[in-house]
């Protein structure tokens, strides 16, 4: 026996491994297994830094969370608690796969209010109440993509669609946009290059007002255009619009489906006008598809949640949402307004960023030669967070940006995290010149991990 | 016992009496580093392996509220399961000395040795055991010297390809293998994102091979060798911690006289750097069978693929035993 080494296994012992090849074993005995869609689900070391922008000494620019603490929660608990001990018998019951009549017909009284109303076609008879934004996102996909598919989308875009379409194993080809939004003479070329590609585009993605991630809105003459080809050509439009009703200083342009009753698909949410905890959005769909999204739904959910949908309507019918929705929109114009400030005071010279006019985001441009994603551990170690560029393209690309949020920390703390990024930003800046301009350290192509943070982080 | 073979399950240290299962131990983990994530993994394993064996275990992170804790009620032991440096840079161990509550592992003066990745180098290479030969450099020489003249000096006496690795950290965070000068740049400012100070190292090709080290009473014991196979032949922080991306050989393929070649190095590593009751060594092994030490942990990841657990498993021991074993002696302490 070998003194001070502890012995080799018994190999007679069974492997509690069913994975070993001979004495190998990938601790995962379904790698063989997995369908084709979850290659690219792994771990992410930048995703992984986020896990430290929950701790109270970061500043975190890096989440989308509402500002949960200006609701009247007082008011809404109390409204909560009689639904369980009044209502119980139904909000703690299965409800119909569509959603409850009350909810679409109070979410048709919330589409009105953008312009989406009877006239051009919005019936509750249309609409499916989904499981956030999200689900909304997934049964488009589900019912229009197969794998190979192409699906137009802005570049930058929401993070999670992207995730969407790649389980859908469908390939995202990105749009420019500039300040006033998706620069259609671009869209035009990029339909004009998938067909002569001869790959079928599905259709075209789009958060036209205060767009996740760089803020930025769709003008109302590009409204217009961006419609025009994509009819023209046959496309879809999948309109996204969960912060269309944060419009800081006017009413924003009307969305898409306020303007073309076909061809238009309008998901929207109550994630950031009232609560994301209660998961409930919706979709419009043109009539013809609405029972297939029902059917869809069922198979993934069988019918959203009862309780959630019922807060929603009750809040909607008995408290005051309007006002609430005021309420929201100054303390973000406050929040945006102190970002803006800090900004133009605090970071380096050359860095560039959109300028809002409602949501919760800024979407910023590093000097040449910063990479937001290599600048990552830094920034955590100087206890600010944000999120890379690189995390709203499909293909890895972006990291000359990056996305910071000001609906969730006080004025305060806004000021606080940019002094701390563009410090952050200045000594990379000053490494950058001792070493002269470098690419990223093992450059990947294509999107290899997920660069953006969970939903949990505030 | 079968002749040749070391510890099995059968002589397995006892830890489930009711001395122990009285034990109250604290988990810590998470803290503000690079890898709380992982930390907070390790954390939940060694909780969920602590309670299997009947222990009262509770996970805390390392923040304000600690320290009252500790005050308010004081754990038999404490298990640090925390990555990075609150965990391993000493300075948490010194102020639990503060606090008079004991903990699994080394004290704060071994910890912070082998933290330092240069400083442990240096203290391996002086005991005798080989260590690929290095230069470590705080960021402000580039500056000072010129980052050209400086990359070159170590291009020339070092050769290629190198490893580039903060002096401090792990999980492989801005780490990166540089193959050609011209890219030895990039690498330099990865890892300077992560550690104002680079290691760079002479790259050693070889197997990839990580040694945990225990002592459950009778001295430190070199559990056998776990050899490392990322499928994309880089062990990034992708392959370690997405199932699937690795294969680990447990214990590794290497011949047996190499095999305890390999344990002995690891033994002399623990003990040139004063550790104690655990720690993990990682070497590479060169195609002559000569070990090379590349660092040495003092608070080794836990989680579901992490290198202790398995090669706890290959030896075949109880994972939770084998913690509970190293608390109840710390808390002997």
């Amino acid at each position: 026996m070998v003194a001070g080494v502890l012995g080799i296994r018994d190999r007679s012992r069974p492997s509690s491994h069913r994975g070993d090849v001979m004495t190998g074993t990938t601790l995962d005995d379904y790698t063989d297994r997995y369908a084709r869609r979850v290659r690219g689900m792994t771990a992410s070391e930048i995703r992984a830094l986020f896990a430290v922008a929950s701790r109270p000494e970061v500043v975190s620019l890096a989440g989308g969370a509402p500002y949960i603490a200006a609701l009247p929660l007082d008011a809404v608990g109390e409204m909560l608690g009689r639904l369980g001990a009044e209502h119980g018998s139904t909000t703690l019951q299965y409800g119909i796969g569509q959603g409850t009549l009350e909810l679409r017909e109070r979410i048709c009284e919330v589409m009105a209010l953008s312009g989406i109303d009877a006239a051009c076609g919005a019936s509750p008879e249309d609409v499916v109440v989904t499981v956030g934004g999200q689900q909304a996102l997934d049964l488009v996909a589900r019912l229009f993509l197969d794998p190979g598919d192409v699906v137009l989308a802005e570049g930058p875009t929401y993070v999670g669609a992207l995730g969407v379409f790649q389980a859908a194993q469908a390939q995202v080809v990105h749009v420019p946009m500039d300040d006033e939004g998706l620069i259609p003479a671009a869209l035009e070329l990029a339909i004009a290059e998938q067909a002569r590609a001869g790959r079928r585009v599905k259709f075209l993605y789009t958060i036209p007002t205060f767009q996740n991630p760089t803020g930025v809105t769709l003008t109302e003459q590009r409204r217009e255009q961006v419609l025009d080809i994509c009819e023209r050509a046959g496309l879809l439009v999948v309109e996204d619009d969960p912060y269309g009703q944060l419009g800081f200083e006017s009413e924003a342009p009307a969305p898409l489906r306020a303007r073309r009753r076909d061809g238009v698909f309008y998901l929207s949410t109550f994630s950031k006008t009232f609560a994301p905890g209660l998961r409930v959005g919706w979709i419009l769909a043109p009539h013809a598809v609405r029972d297939k999204l029902v059917i869809a739904s069922e198979a993934q959910i069988l019918c959203p949640s009862a309780y959630a949908q019922a807060a929603v309507s009750t809040y909607l019918g008995t408290m005051p949402w309007r006002q609430q929705l005021k309420v929201y929109r100054e303390v973000y114009r406050e929040r945006r307004d102190a970002m803006l400030t800090a900004l133009e005071d605090l970071m380096p010279a050359d860095t560039r960023w959109t300028v809002p006019g409602g949501g919760l985001f800024v979407w910023a441009t590093l000097p040449d030669g910063l990479d937001s994603k290599a600048m990552m551990p830094r920034a955590i170690a100087a206890r600010v967070a944000y999120v890379p560029g690189t995390g709203f393209y499909a293909d890895g690309s972006g990291n000359g940006h990056m996305r910071l949020n000001f609906s969730f920390p006080p004025p305060e703390r806004i000021r606080e995290g940019v002094r701390r990024l563009a410090s952050v930003m200045e000594q990379d800046i000053a490494m950058r010149r001792v070493f002269g301009a470098v690419g990223e350290p093992g450059a990947r192509r294509g999107r290899t991990g997920w660069d953006a943070p969970g939903p949990d982080l505030a | 016992m079968m002749p040749g073979m070391g510890v099995t399950a059968a002589e397995e240290p006892a830890v489930s009496g009711p001395e122990t299962t009285d034990l109250h131990v604290l988990v810590l983990a998470g803290g503000l580093s690079y890898e709380r994530d992982v930390s907070l993994r390790s954390g939940r394993r060694v909780l969920d392996a602590l309670r299997a064996v009947g222990m009262q275990a509770e996970l805390r992170d390392a923040d304000v509220a600690l320290l009252p804790a500790l005050t308010a009620d004081p754990p038999d032991a404490v298990v640090i399961a925390l990555h990075g440096a609150t965990g391993e840079d000493g300075s948490l161990r010194g102020v639990l000395d503060l606090c008079g509550v004991p903990y699994v592992g080394c004290d704060a003066r071994a910890s912070r040795l082998a933290w330092d990745k240069p400083s442990a180098k240096a203290v391996l290479r002086e005991a005798g055991i080989a260590t690929p030969d290095w230069v470590a450099l705080p960021h402000d020489r580039f500056s000072e010297l010129g980052a050209v003249a400086v990359l070159d000096r170590i291009v020339d006496r070092l050769g290629l390809p190198l490893m580039v690795k903060p002096a401090q950290g792990g999980s492989g965070l801005g780490a990166a293998v540089v193959r050609d000068a011209a890219s030895l740049p990039a690498a330099m400012v990865g890892c300077f994102a992560y550690d104002s100070t680079a290691l760079v190292e002479r790259y050693v090709p070889g197997m990839d091979v990580a040694v945990s080290v225990v002592d459950l009473g009778d001295g430190p014991q070199a559990l056998p060798a776990v050899e490392i196979v990322p499928r994309n032949g880089v062990y990034d922080y992708a392959a370690r911690y997405t199932a699937g991306r690795t294969t680990w050989h447990t214990p590794a393929r290497l011949e047996p006289a190499v095999a305890e070649a390999v344990a002995q190095v690891a033994l002399a590593a623990h003990a040139a750097l004063g550790l104690r009751d655990l720690s993990r060594v990682d070497l590479i092994v060169d195609s002559t069978g000569q070990p090379h030490v590349l660092e040495v942990n003092v608070s080794p990841g836990m989680t579901e693929t992490s290198l202790l657990p398995l090669a706890v498993q290959a030896a075949g021991l109880d994972f939770g035993r084998v913690i509970g074993n190293l608390v109840a002696r710390a808390a002997g302490r």
